[in-house]
C-alpha cells in the first residue's frame, strides 16, 4: 500500500497560488456563492470545510469550470481562468465517484488526459508509468476499474489527474466512499504526496476531523459565505463566530446580556449568575457566551474563575474524561473533567457550580 | 442585487452546434411527422371541394352504419384481446417471478417468440389450425361432434391479436412484480397477511402501473393494425376502412382522413388514461443490495397444475409459428388435420423470385434502424446534457409519434407527398426512401427512450472527468459518452430493425411496385392467393428466422460489452 517516495519523473512545476475576487453565484433566484473573496498560497494544502448545501462544492466545481459565475474572477497562477472552458484549465479534479471510465483500462484511463494534450507516444506511456508508479498501483495498469477495491479507485482517480501535471489539484471529498480505517490512511498518503508535489490543493469536505489532520488552512463556509478563513488550531481557538465554534469541536452557548461599562462590564446569565468580561473584549451586540468544556470545571471553583450555579443533568464517562450535562438558568451546559480512578463522581440531580476562567471565554454574534 | 444586474453575462451560453441540431431534427421531425399527421387532421376537418372548415365529415361518419359498427367492432376487439392477453400473460408473470419454477428461463424467453413475427403472418397460419376445417376443429368434430368457432369473423383477430400482443403485458407486469422490495411483502406477512389477499393487497396493487403500462400498449397497437384484420378477411373494422376508402375511393375521399383522426383520438386517450392512471405511483421499491419479492417452491400438486397451464399456454402461443412452418413445407394442407405431404419446393420458389424482398427488407429497415439511433442520440443528449432552448419540443414531437398509426403516418405521406414530384415526374411519396422514413419515424419514440435510457446510466462525472483533463465537448462524446452508450444504441438499433423490418401498415400505402417492396409486403401479396400460401408462409419463416438472428446477435453482443465493462459506476 506504501506509495513512492520520490515523484519519478513527474516534474513538479512551481506551485501556483489562487486568487478569488468577488464571485457570486446563483442557481436561478437562488444564491449559492455570496461575495467569495480568497487567497490561496502557492503549494498550500487548503481545506474547504462546512455541511452540506454550504456551498464547498460549488466553488470547487466553479474553479474546475463546471459551474460558471456571472461576475469576480478566479485567478489561478496569474492566469483569470473564469472564462475558459473546463478543458483549457490545466486544473486537475479528483471526483467524489472518481469518475474512472469503465471501458478503459487503468493505464487507458491515466493516459486520456496525455493523449487530449496531443503528447508524443512515448511520453504518455512514460508519465502514466511515472503516475501509476507515484501511487503504487503499476502492476494494475492493465485491469479494469471495476475490479479494483475502493482506495484502487481512489488512487487512479488521483493518478489520471497528476499525469496531466496540472496547475493545482482539487480533490472533492476524496476520502467520503472509502471505509474508515483505509480513510485514516489514504488522508496521510495525500498530505505525503502533496507535499512532494508541491502541488496547491484544495480539499472539500464536511469532516472537520480531515480538515484538521491534513490541511495548512481551512476556510469554513456557511450559507453561501465564508466563515472564516484561518489555521486548524486558530480556527478552534479563536473561531469569528457562532458557527465556527459550533461548527469546530463542541462549544457551550450561553445567552445573556451585558450590564454596567468601561472596566466594570459584566455578561448576565439569567438564572446562574454573571461573568465578568476582561478589559479590552469587544463583545459585538447580540452576542453569546462560548465556552469549550474542557475549559470549565465542576463542583470547585479556582482562583479567579467565577462560578455559575446549575444542576447536574447527566453524565457520560468516555475513558479520559467524565462530560458533565449541568442545566444553567435557562441553557444546558457541558463540562469535561479528566478521570482518575477513584474520583468520586457527581449524581444526576446533584446543585453543583460551574466554574469558569474569564480569560477563557468568548462573545461571539451569529 | 444591482451590481449583478449591471454585469452582462460573461459567457455565451448558445452553442452553435447544439442551435444547429436542434434546427435539423426539428426540420426532420416538422416534414415527416407534424406536417404529414397535421395535414391528415386537417384534411378530415375541410369540406371535400371547397375546402372550408366544417363538422360534416364526422357528423357523416356516424350518420353512417358501416362506420359506427366498424367503430364498436375496432374498440371491441381491442378491449377483448386485452382480457385474453392478460389471461395469457398473468399465470406465467406471476409463476416466473413468485415461484421456482424451473421453467422460468424459457418462459421468459418464448414469451419474446410472438414479438418477432407480425401477426398478420400467423394468422393464415392459425386459420389452418383453429378454423372451422382446421386441424382441432377437425378433431373435436371427430371426437365430440363439436366445433368452437375461434376463427369466425372478430373472434379470429382477436385470438390473432392476443397470442401476439400478450407480450407486452408480460414483460411490464414481471418486471413491476420484480421490481417489488422483499421488505413490502415482509412487512405483509409480519402483519398477519398471507397468500391470496397478500397478493390481492400487497403484491397486485404494486404492480398495477407496469401492467396499465402493458394494456394500454396492447389496446392501442390492436387498435390500429391494418394487415391482421384484412388477412383474416374482417373488413367491418376501423383501420381496414381507412386503408380502403383511400385505395379504393382515392386520395380525396374524406372518410379515410376521418377514420385516421379517430384512430388518432382513440391511442391519444388510451395512453393517456395508463398515463393518468399511473401518475405518482412509481412503485419502483427496490433497495439499494435488496432482491424482489420472495420466491416460493411450489408442491408437487402445485407443480403438477402449473407445468400443465404453462405447457397449453406455450403451445398456444407457439401455434401461429408451428401452423407457418408446417405450411411453408406443405404441398397441399386442406380438410386434413396435417398437410397431405411435405416438400422443400416453396422455398426454392421464394429464393427464386423473392430475394429481391429480402434484400428491400434489410436496407430499408436498417437504413430506418440508423435514422432513429441517430437522431434518438442526438435528443437524448440534448435533453439530458444541454439547456438549449427547444430541446423538450423534440423530445414531445419525437414521442407524439406513438399516437399516429401506421396507416395513418402512411395516408399523410400520401397526401402530402403525391403532389410533390421530382424533375422526372414521379410523386416523392412512391419513392422507397418513404418507407424508409415512414418506418424510422414510426419506430424513433422506443429508440428515443433506450438512447435516453442507455445514457441516463452514464454518470456526468465521468464527463466532467473528461473535460477536466482537457477534453473538449466534442472529443469528451466521442472518447467517453458513445463508448459507454454502444449496449443502448444497439438496444434501440435492434428494436428499430426488429419491428421495421415486420410492419406493413404504412409500408401497404406507400408500396407501388413489387420491386421496392419489403418481406411483409411480400408476405402479404403471397397470402392473398391459396396457392401462394405456401411460398408466403416459407417467406414468413424467412422474415422471423431473419429478426431471431438480428435479435439473437445483439444480445450476445451487448452481453459481451457488458461483461467487459463491468458493473459501471
Amino acid at each position: 500500500m506504501n506509495m513512492n517516495t520520490t515523484t519519478a519523473g513527474l516534474a513538479p512545476s512551481p506551485a501556483k497560488a489562487i486568487s478569488i475576487r468577488d464571485v457570486n453565484l446563483f442557481y436561478g433566484d437562488l444564491q449559492v456563492l455570496k461575495d467569495i473573496n480568497l487567497d490561496i498560497q502557492p503549494g498550500e494544502f487548503f481545506a474547504f470545510l462546512g455541511p452540506s448545501g454550504c456551498g464547498k462544492t460549488t466553488l470547487l466545481r466553479l474553479i474546475a469550470g463546471f459551474n460558471t459565475a456571472r461576475q469576480g474572477s478566479v485567478v489561478v497562477g496569474g492566469v483569470d481562468v473564469l472564462d475558459m472552458p473546463p478543458w483549457k484549465r490545466d486544473i486537475g479534479m479528483v471526483f467524489q465517484s472518481y469518475a474512472l471510465w469503465p471501458h478503459m483500462t487503468v493505464a487507458r484511463n491515466v493516459a486520456f488526459g496525455l493523449e487530449e494534450r496531443r503528447l508524443p507516444r512515448a511520453e504518455v506511456e512514460r508519465r502514466v508509468d511515472a503516475a501509476l508508479n507515484l501511487v503504487g498501483l503499476k502492476h494494475l495498469a492493465e485491469r479494469r476499474p471495476s475490479q479494483l477495491s475502493g482506495g484502487q479507485q481512489q488512487r487512479v482517480a488521483l493518478a489520471r489527474t497528476i499525469a496531466i501535471e496540472p496547475k493545482v489539484l482539487l480533490l472533492d471529498e476524496p476520502l467520503s466512499n472509502l471505509d474508515a480505517k483505509m480513510r485514516v490512511e489514504v488522508r496521510r498518503e495525500l498530505r505525503e504526496l502533496q507535499q512532494r508535489l508541491q502541488l496547491t490543493t484544495i480539499f472539500v469536505t464536511h469532516d472537520q476531523e480531515e480538515a484538521n489532520t491534513v490541511c495548512d488552512r481551512i476556510a469554513v463556509f456557511n450559507e453561501g459565505r465564508i466563515q472564516q478563513v484561518g489555521t486548524p488550531m486558530g480556527l478552534y481557538e479563536k473561531p469569528a463566530n457562532l458557527f465556527v465554534a459550533n461548527f469546530l469541536g463542541t462549544a457551550n452557548i450561553l445567552d445573556g446580556h451585558v450590564v454596567g461599562a468601561g472596566a466594570d462590564r459584566l455578561f448576565e446569565v439569567p438564572g446562574a449568575g454573571s461573568i465578568p468580561i476582561p478589559a479590552g473584549t469587544s463583545v459585538p451586540r447580540g452576542a453569546k457566551l462560548v465556552f469549550r468544556p474542557q475549559y470549565a470545571t465542576i463542583g470547585s471553583v479556582a482562583p479567579g474563575a467565577v462560578a455559575l450555579a446549575g444542576t447536574v443533568t447527566h453524565r457520560e464517562f468516555l475513558g479520559a474524561t467524565v462530560r458533565y450535562g449541568v442545566q444553567v438558568g435557562t441553557a444546558s451546559v457541558l463540562v469535561d473533567v479528566p478521570f482518575h480512578s477513584g474520583d468520586a463522581l457527581l449524581e444526576t440531580g446533584t446543585r453543583t457550580s460551574v466554574g469558569l476562567q474569564p480569560s477563557s471565554a468568548q462573545w461571539l454574534a451569529e | 442585487m444591482a451590481s449583478v444586474a449591471s454585469i452582462p453575462f460573461r459567457r455565451v451560453t448558445a452553442k452553435p452546434g447544439q442551435i444547429a441540431a436542434v434546427a435539423l431534427i426539428g426540420l426532420f421531425l416538422a416534414i415527416f411527422l407534424i406536417v404529414p399527421a397535421g395535414t391528415v387532421i386537417y384534411t378530415a376537418f375541410t369540406e371535400k371541394g371547397t375546402g372550408a372548415l366544417t363538422f360534416v365529415n364526422f357528423l357523416d361518419f356516424f350518420r353512417t352504419d358501416l362506420f359506427r359498427r366498424s367503430f364498436f367492432n375496432s374498440v371491441y376487439v381491442a378491449g377483448m384481446s386485452v382480457v385474453w392477453a392478460t389471461l395469457i400473460a398473468l399465470p406465467l408473470a406471476v409463476l416466473t417471478t413468485r415461484f421456482d419454477f424451473r421453467g422460468s428461463m424459457v418462459i421468459q424467453t418464448l414469451g419474446f417468440v410472438p414479438l418477432i413475427m407480425p401477426p398478420f403472418v400467423g394468422a393464415v397460419a392459425m386459420q389452418l389450425l383453429f378454423g372451422r376445417n382446421g386441424t382441432v376443429n377437425l378433431m373435436l368434430y371427430d371426437w365430440f361432434g363439436v366445433r368452437i368457432p375461434f376463427m369466425e369473423g372478430l373472434n379470429g383477430v382477436i385470438f390473432v391479436q392476443s397470442l401476439h400482443y400478450f407480450p407486452f403485458i408480460l414483460i411490464n407486469l414481471s418486471t413491476s412484480l420484480r421490481n417489488i422490495d422483499r421488505s413490502m411483502e415482509e412487512a405483509a406477512q409480519n402483519l398477519g397477511s398471507s397468500g391470496f389477499r397478500l397478493f390481492r393487497r400487497i403484491v397486485f396493487p404494486l404492480s398495477m402501473p407496469g401492467y396499465l403500462a402493458g394494456a394500454s400498449l396492447v389496446f392501442v397497437k390492436v387498435f390500429d393494425d391494418l394487415a391482421t384484420p384484412l388477412l383474416l378477411n374482417v373488413k367491418d373494422m376501423l383501420a381496414p376502412q381507412a386503408y380502403l376508402r383511400v385505395t379504393s375511393v382515392g386520395l380525396t375521399d374524406p372518410m379515410g382522413y376521418v377514420i385516421s383522426v379517430i384512430l388518432i383520438i382513440v391511442s391519444v386517450f388510451a395512453m393517456w388514461l395508463s398515463a393518468v392512471a399511473m401518475r405518482g405511483k412509481d412503485y419502483s421499491t427496490v433497495q439499494r443490495g435488496g432482491g424482489g419479492l420472495m420466491r416460493r417452491n411450489l408442491s408437487r400438486g402445485e407443480s403438477i397444475v402449473a407445468y400443465g397451464v404453462v405447457g397449453f399456454i406455450l403451445l398456444l402461443v407457439l401455434s401461429p409459428h408451428i401452423g407457418l412452418l408446417l405450411l411453408s413445407f406443405a404441398t397441399v394442407w386442406s380438410y386434413s388435420p396435417l398437410p397431405d405431404d411435405f416438400t422443400m419446393v416453396h422455398y426454392a420458389r421464394v429464393f427464386d423470385e423473392s430475394s429481391i424482398y429480402i434484400k428491400n427488407t434489410l436496407i430499408y429497415a436498417s437504413l430506418a434502424g440508423l435514422i432513429d439511433v441517430v437522431i434518438g442520440g442526438a435528443i437524448a443528449y440534448l435533453l439530458l446534457r444541454t439547456k438549449v432552448v427547444g430541446r423538450r419540443w423534440l423530445d414531445w414531437a419525437a414521442t407524439s409519434a406513438l399516437a399516429i398509426p401506421g396507416v395513418v403516418l402512411g395516408i399523410g405521406y400520401l397526401r402530402t407527398f403525391y403532389g410533390v414530384t421530382l424533375p422526372d415526374g414521379t410523386p416523392l411519396a412512391t419513392l422507397w426512401v418513404m418507407v424508409v422514413l415512414a418506418l424510422a419515424i414510426r419506430r424513433l419514440p422506443y429508440a428515443l427512450r433506450a438512447c435516453y435510457a442507455a445514457l441516463q446510466q452514464v454518470s456526468e462525472s465521468l464527463e466532467e472527468a473528461a473535460e477536466n483533463l482537457g477534453a473538449t465537448k466534442q472529443r469528451t462524446i466521442r472518447r467517453i459518452v458513445l463508448p459507454l452508450m454502444t449496449g443502448g444504441l444497439l438496444a434501440g438499433f435492434v428494436t428499430s430493425f426488429s419491428t421495421a423490418a415486420v410492419e406493413l401498415s404504412a409500408t401497404l400505402m406507400l408500396i407501388q411496385s413489387n420491386s421496392d417492396a419489403p418481406i411483409a409486403y411480400g408476405i402479404y401479396v403471397f397470402m392473398q392467393s391459396p396457392a401462394g400460401r405456401g411460398p408466403g408462409a416459407a417467406l414468413g419463416v424467412i422474415a422471423v428466422i431473419m429478426v431471431a438472428l438480428c435479435t439473437l446477435l445483439s444480445h450476445y453482443v451487448i452481453e459481451r460489452r457488458q461483461k467487459a465493462i463491468g458493473s459501471a459506476k
